[in-house]
């Protein structure tokens, strides 16, 4: 592990049973289903930057992210911060320090405050989970700082989630997150529920916050204005895997891979009806993936071997890339 | 400056929804009304009467069987008249809605604090911690409440002499009526519990390595608990039948110490002889009691719930 490298994810898997009740599936002589939201992954963040994910629905960013917060144990594979393998630590509780440092923003505004603690209460949580303040009279401080950092006011502690909207509601998330002194943020679609114009400020806000305090984010987003907006790396994902990691300037100027291409060109402008090739088809069902390249059954430029083979990642100049049609240049 | 802020509370009170819909609701209104007078009544009942009906020293044979002040042969010393041995109906009736009040909240209370701590269990884990709880809840509402009750009672008879259990009738009565009632709450806090753990403050907690017992108590119980509190009103209801039930049939609260249900069942072997009032006054007692706290739950549910409304 390079030093420059705050976290390193190898080989990521995480797989479901979501098989049917053990009757049930007796019954019918169903065989056991395994859902495998992850498969595989792999990804470095380097300390100070911003590495995104960004896929289609269902294609396995948010579980990644809930893995490497901890809140799932990884099937297989490694998920390395600062030297400490967290997939295979036995406790994570054990390792309060990686937990201080690592915190996450979550995506619903509204399910991620309790509604029945007030404000400064929900701040204060880490403080006192890790004790990072001496006394009462030094959370309160803290907690007063945080609210103006995040651009409410230090009165609106007292207040319940309820009081507030959704972006400000995001910002008390953020300040939770900010509590207990983090190196390392998980933001897990951290605007997809805002209005345009709130999702504008509340990243902002995270962008100066990033050079204010030197934090490094994992950003989930499937909205790639964002993506453009917040990213210095970013990883494709399609089905639980990774098909192209890649600078951000590289992904609007030089996508690889046929997915990424494709993601690109749906994007609406504000030029009116142009020409947009939709994506055709939807993402397969992953507790039944199709064989080989995943991508195949939508990808133009798919043949025999993609039908067959798994493609792993290849670089390719800055840029990672998981293709045949790449490999074998003929896109 | 105490002034200002009790004033700002009370018009933050008084222009609350639930005030609101208090203040627009007359059934609430009497609801509320009469049952304050009957707990007032009841748990002041050695301050209000001078008689003290379950004292066998103050029996008064010469007065017995006397009519509702009212009737002919009635006398205002006793309102509603007096039983067979003497005893003031107005009196019985103060001392024996205090013991079913008293049975009807604490059954309903140890109910609770059995139901709420194993729904929040089952909600939070899933899996056959869940299965196993709440299967077990479905074989015991299986049995009716009266039943376990009857088959609690049946046992500490058998097992304790009379004395003994004379002193330990009134706790046996609670413990059977609070654990033949813990199912319901159990389901409602269990699926209050289903939808909570699943939400983002849960895991923003879990990231900061909350101990699963702090989770319960800090964010899970807060937020189910609610309507759990508001169905346990209308269990008291509920428990205090039963209680009247079970001392009806002879078998809850022994006949020295006074509950409603007792009182019934005293009166209704003087029915047929024409001394209606000895079991009309209590059971009238004992309807106008759990009319009123029924109705106090129904309209905090409705409040509460808007959805079924």
């Amino acid at each position: 592990m390079s030093e420059q490298n705050i976290l390193e994810v190898q080989g990521l898997k995480m797989y479901f049973d979501v098989s049917p009740p053990f009757v049930t599936r007796l019954l019918n002589r169903m065989p056991k289903q395994v859902l495998k939201a992850v498969d595989g992954l792999s990804f470095s963040i380097e300390r100070g930057k911003t590495f995104s994910l960004v896929g289609e629905s269902g294609c396995g960013k948010s579980t990644v992210a809930r893995a490497v917060a901890g809140l799932y144990t990884p099937t297989g594979g490694d998920i390395i911060i600062d030297g400490q393998n967290l997939a295979t630590a036995k406790d994570r509780s054990k390792i309060t320090d990686i937990s201080r440092q690592m915190q996450m923003i979550f995506q619903s505004p509204y399910a991620s405050l309790d509604p029945r603690w007030r404000v400064r209460d929900i701040i204060a949580e880490p403080i006192r989970a890790f004790k990072l303040a001496a006394n009462k009279e030094d959370e309160w401080r803290q907690v007063e700082q945080l609210l103006v950092q995040v651009g409410l006011s230090a009165s609106d502690g007292e207040k319940y989630p309820h009081e507030f909207s959704g972006g400000q509601r995001q910002r008390i998330s953020i300040a939770r997150a900010l509590s207990s002194k983090p190196e390392f943020l998980i933001c897990d679609e951290p605007t997809s529920a805002l209005d345009v114009s709130v999702q504008a400020q509340i990243l902002n806000l995270m962008t100066a916050l990033q050079d204010e305090l030197g934090l490094t984010y994992l950003f989930i987003s499937h909205d790639l204005a964002v993506i453009d907006h917040m990213s210095d790396w970013i990883g494709v994902m399609y089905l639980g895997r990774v098909c192209e990691i890649t600078p951000k300037s590289e992904l609007f100027s030089n996508p690889r891979h046929p997915y990424t291409r494709l993601l690109l060109e749906a994007i609406p402008d504000l030029k009116g009806r142009s020409h947009r090739k939709p994506l055709k088809g939807e993402v397969p069902n992953p507790i039944t993936p199709p064989s080989g390249c995943t991508f195949h059954p939508r990808c133009p430029y798919a043949n025999e071997r993609c039908k067959q083979e798994q493609p792993v990642l290849g670089e390719y100049g800055p840029s990672q890339v998981a293709c045949h049609a790449v490999e074998e240049f003929r896109i | 400056m105490k002034d200002v802020s009790i004033s700002k509370w009370w018009a933050g009170v008084s222009d609350h929804d639930v005030t609101y819909s208090f203040l627009h609701s007359p059934v609430t209104i009497v609801a509320t009304v009469a049952t304050i007078l009957m707990f007032a009544a009841a748990f002041g009942a050695s301050f209000l009467t001078i008689y003290t009906p379950f004292d066998p020293g103050s029996l008064e044979l010469r007065e017995a069987f006397m009519p509702p002040a009212w009737e002919q042969g009635g006398n205002s010393e006793h309102l509603l008249g007096t039983d067979g041995q003497g005893r003031d109906i107005l009196a019985a009736i103060m001392y024996g809605t205090q013991v079913s009040l008293v049975v009807g909240i604490l059954s309903v209370l140890l109910s609770v604090s059995i139901g709420i701590p194993l729904g929040i269990i089952a909600g939070y884990y899933g899996g056959w911690v869940d299965t196993a709880i709440m299967r077990f809840a479905d074989i015991q509402l299986t049995i009716p409440p009266i039943l376990i009750a009857l088959m609690i009672d049946g046992i500490t008879r058998t097992t304790l002499s009379s004395e003994v259990h004379e002193i330990v009738a009134i706790p046996v009565l609670i413990i059977s009526i609070g654990v033949a009632s813990w199912p319901q709450y159990a389901r409602i806090t269990r699926s209050g519990a289903m939808v909570e753990r699943r939400k983002d403050y849960i895991a923003a907690a879990k990231l900061i390595q909350t101990p699963t017992a702090a989770i319960m108590v800090r964010h899970v119980l807060p937020n189910v608990i609610g309507p759990t509190l508001i169905v346990a009103t209308i269990g008291v209801a509920v428990a205090i039948i039963i209680e009247a039930t079970l001392s009806f049939l002879g078998v809850g609260i022994p006949s020295t110490t006074p509950s409603l249900g007792t009182l019934i069942r005293i009166g209704n072997s003087f029915l047929f002889s024409g001394e209606w009032w000895i079991t009309f006054f209590p059971a009238f007692t004992l309807v106008i009691l759990v009319l009123s706290v029924n109705l106090i739950g129904d309209w905090l549910r409705d409040t509460f719930n808007p959805k079924l409304r």
